[in-house]
């Protein structure tokens, strides 16, 4: 580099320093850069495989809030709902509503004839058309003799065609919809008969086999009932574990054995839980299957150990000396606790708990093994009614060929994602409202 | 004393070993433990508390090393003592608040009004109640003002009306020089006032249970000139109603709040006395090292 030194005693000449930490310094900015690369290109990476995931998600699934109708004029005919002419509402509730459609079909077409084509143009029209005229019978029976312009639920495989899923170029034994029903309906657009409406029924019925007639209000209730039984069981038990665990257990051997267990608790696999479940509540106790009851229990053992943690956590982090001017004022270990500590710990604990038990409204495996997954039409109205939740029906709908279920697979991720931001939020709103406090 | 801690206690030590009597031998009572002795009278005309042999473990560790003396009713005793010397874990032993240690274990007598404290039938919340205490560092609850100071008599049912309440609080916060400052921000966060604030507002905490003897452990290191001078002020006040215990690390202080003075050293109580004498005429040679800042 620079010239040999002149004596061992003299210091090294600062110009040499300087120079060397100089050539450092690039290296160590260049490091820098590169590190600081590295995660903006993760970072990248990671958002855009969440907008993939999203956008994938939502353009499936958003097509599923919207369902074709039709506007078939039906004639109630009183001649066939009501031969008897009573009026009873048992004889009319029981009444063959299906032929009013067929008929109401035909009066669009008349030209139609034969046993074939006339199948095929009822094929336009949903089975459930004939229970919406039944129920609109029975909440005005003064339609009864009247002609009506009656928007109903047209079939999936019509519904699938407007969405434009399905070819028309294709061969005509290869598609679900035939030639002649193409040109009904081409001719039903043209005159204004067709229309999307709000796909209301998604919230509002049960599973089914008929993709247009399948929602996910079961669903819905099924984790609304089984995240209540989760939540009470789970939260006040995880919170006076806690509790008693830090502040009042004696520090010992068995404490620590119990600490370690309840750390492993949380990081079983959670099919382990329902196996637990289907042991103990199903077969040893004899609870009813696929029961709500049955799921908030094996899902408590499972969002249990995360509340301790969690709340375990939050008690720790309350500073000594708020314990201390407690007890030096006389008051109670206990009234310490509560008056105190816990309130000061409440944010962390709630947090805690709403994360465990967003993780539980995700969770489908545990409960397939406690008969969970069955197919059931029923909307549940309590804890023994047999139920599925939102995850396991997603699971169901995803099995299923129909195009129709795929967009409904979709539409129901994207209920069970908003349900998760929703909680998430809360918790985060939560948290932030109780420490805003002092 | 932070860069030659460690010769200091080498010296500190010979210094123990050297001085195996004290130097006013004749004139001075002296009690005899093992090797070690308490210089000073330990006993008082009046005592509000008395200790005997008191032992404080920690695991194995002994902190405390049979330590006596006698708190007399209305005085203000200060505990004095370079750091880590016991005075603070003496003083905890006064109310107990060292059960809350799992490792700590306390041997001996401690007495209120002839009653043993660590005494089975004891309840450390009724202990408490009579012997308050008033922490190094300001800890009011993270309630409002009232709140802090309704707590205690709350608790205990001390008051059956609102009115009752309301009259003690403003009464208490009187008596502890803060109610001009607080009257009109009662239901404010305690944690909004200033350090010195908050640490009047804790001995008016600490006084709204009436207790007999307020425990300080170190109540001003953490708050500047004035606000120790108010609380100093304060002290002084409250000595006519109360029996005051406080640890101290400003000498100046314990002259100046204090009718006697205690000095602790590595566990042992060295020596006790009247302040005035211990500060102008220590007897013995650690305590006039101390006092006359050759370490600490």
């Amino acid at each position: 580099m620079n010239k040999p030194a002149t004596g061992s005693a003299t210091p090294p000449p600062s110009r040499n320093i300087k120079a060397i930490v100089h050539q450092n310094l690039a290296r160590r900015r260049a490091a820098e850069r590169r590190f600081r690369g590295y995660g903006l290109v993760a970072i990248t990476l990671g958002l855009a495989f969440v907008v993939l995931m999203f956008g994938n998600i939502i353009s499936k699934g958003l097509p599923a809030f919207w369902q074709t109708y039709i506007q078939v004029p039906i004639t109630f005919d009183s001649t066939v709902l009501d031969p008897q002419g009573a009026r009873d509402p048992q004889a009319l509730a029981n009444a063959d509503y299906a032929t009013l459609v067929r008929a109401g079909m035909r009066q669009l077409f008349p030209h139609v004839e034969g046993r074939l084509p006339l199948r095929a143009l009822g094929g336009l029209i949903s089975s459930d058309a004939a229970y919406e005229l039944q129920r609109r019978i029975q909440d005005q029976p003064e339609l009864l003799g009247s002609t009506q312009e009656v928007w109903l639920l047209a079939s999936a495989a019509v519904d699938t065609f407007f969405k434009g899923n399905i070819d028309r170029t294709l061969p005509e034994a290869e598609r679900p919809i035939k030639d002649n029903q193409i040109e009904w309906l081409d001719k039903l657009k043209t005159s204004g008969k067709i229309e999307k409406q709000f796909n209301a029924v998604l919230f509002q019925s049960g599973d089914s086999r008929e993709p247009e007639q399948a929602g996910i209000r079961g669903a819905l209730m099924g984790s609304f009932f089984t995240l209540l039984v989760t939540f009470l069981l789970s939260f006040p038990i995880g919170v006076a574990t806690a509790v008693y665990l830090e502040e009042f257990a004696p520090k010992n051997r068995w404490t620590d054995i119990i600490e370690v267990n309840i750390n492993n608790l949380a990081a079983v696999p959670s099919i382990v839980f329902g196996l637990l479940g289907l042991a103990v509540f199903i077969n040893f106790f004899g609870l009813p299957r696929s029961a709500p009851l049955v799921g908030g229990l094996v899902l408590s053992l499972m969002t249990l150990p995360v509340i301790i943690i969690a709340g375990r956590a939050a008690l720790t982090s309350v500073p000594p000396s708020i314990r201390e001017a407690a007890l030096g004022m006389g008051a109670s270990k206990l009234q310490m606790v509560g008056h105190h500590v816990l309130p000061l710990a409440m944010p962390g604990m709630l947090t805690g708990s709403i994360i465990g038990m967003a993780r539980a409204l995700g969770e489908s495996a545990p409960l397939l093994m406690i008969g969970m997954v069955a197919f059931i039409v029923d909307v549940p109205k309590n804890f023994l009614d047999p139920a599925t939740v939102l995850p396991v029906q997603i699971y169901l709908w995803s099995d299923l060929p129909e195009r129709a279920f795929v967009e409904r697979t979709s539409a129901a991720i994207m209920v069970l994602l908003a349900f998760m931001i929703l909680m998430n939020g809360l918790a985060i709103l939560l948290r932030k409202r109780f420490e805003r406090r002092w | 004393m932070s860069t030659t801690v460690l010769e200091t206690q080498t010296a500190l030590d010979q210094a123990l070993q050297a001085s195996t009597a004290p130097r006013h031998k004749s004139s001075v009572e002296v009690t005899d433990y093992n090797n070690r002795q308490t210089v000073g009278k330990i006993t008082v005309d009046n005592p509000k508390m008395v200790c005997r042999d008191v032992d404080v473990f920690y695991g194995a560790k002994q902190a405390i090393k049979k330590v006596g003396l006698d708190i007399g009713a209305n005085e203000v005793i200060a505990f004095i003592g370079p750091s880590g010397c016991g005075k603070s874990t003496f003083l905890r032993c006064l109310n107990r608040m060292n059960d809350t240690i799992a490792s700590c274990r306390v041997t001996g007598q401690i007495m209120l009004d002839n009653e043993d404290i660590y005494a089975k039938e004891i309840d450390v919340v009724q202990l408490r109640a009579r012997v308050g205490m008033v922490f190094q560092k300001p800890n009011p609850f993270p309630k409002s003002i009232y709140e802090n100071i309704a707590y205690g008599p709350r608790i205990h049912g001390m008051v059956n009306t609102k009115a009752e309440l309301d009259e003690l609080v403003h009464d208490s916060l009187e008596r502890a020089g803060l109610i001009k400052e607080v009257e009109k921000r009662m239901q404010e966060p305690g944690t909004s006032l200033s350090g010195g604030q908050q640490q009047r507002l804790c001995i008016a905490r600490a006084i709204a249970v009436n207790p007999e003897v307020i425990l300080m452990d170190e109540p001003c290191s953490a708050l500047d000139p004035i606000a120790t001078a108010k609380i100093e002020e304060l002290i002084d006040e409250l000595r006519e109603n109360y029996t005051i215990v406080i640890v101290t690390h400003s000498m100046q202080q314990a002259a100046r709040v204090s009718q006697r003075t205690a000095y602790f050293h590595l566990g042992d109580l060295i020596e006790i006395g009247d302040t005035d004498q211990i500060f102008t005429n220590p007897r013995h040679k650690l305590t006039e090292d101390y006092i006359t800042g050759r370490f600490g």
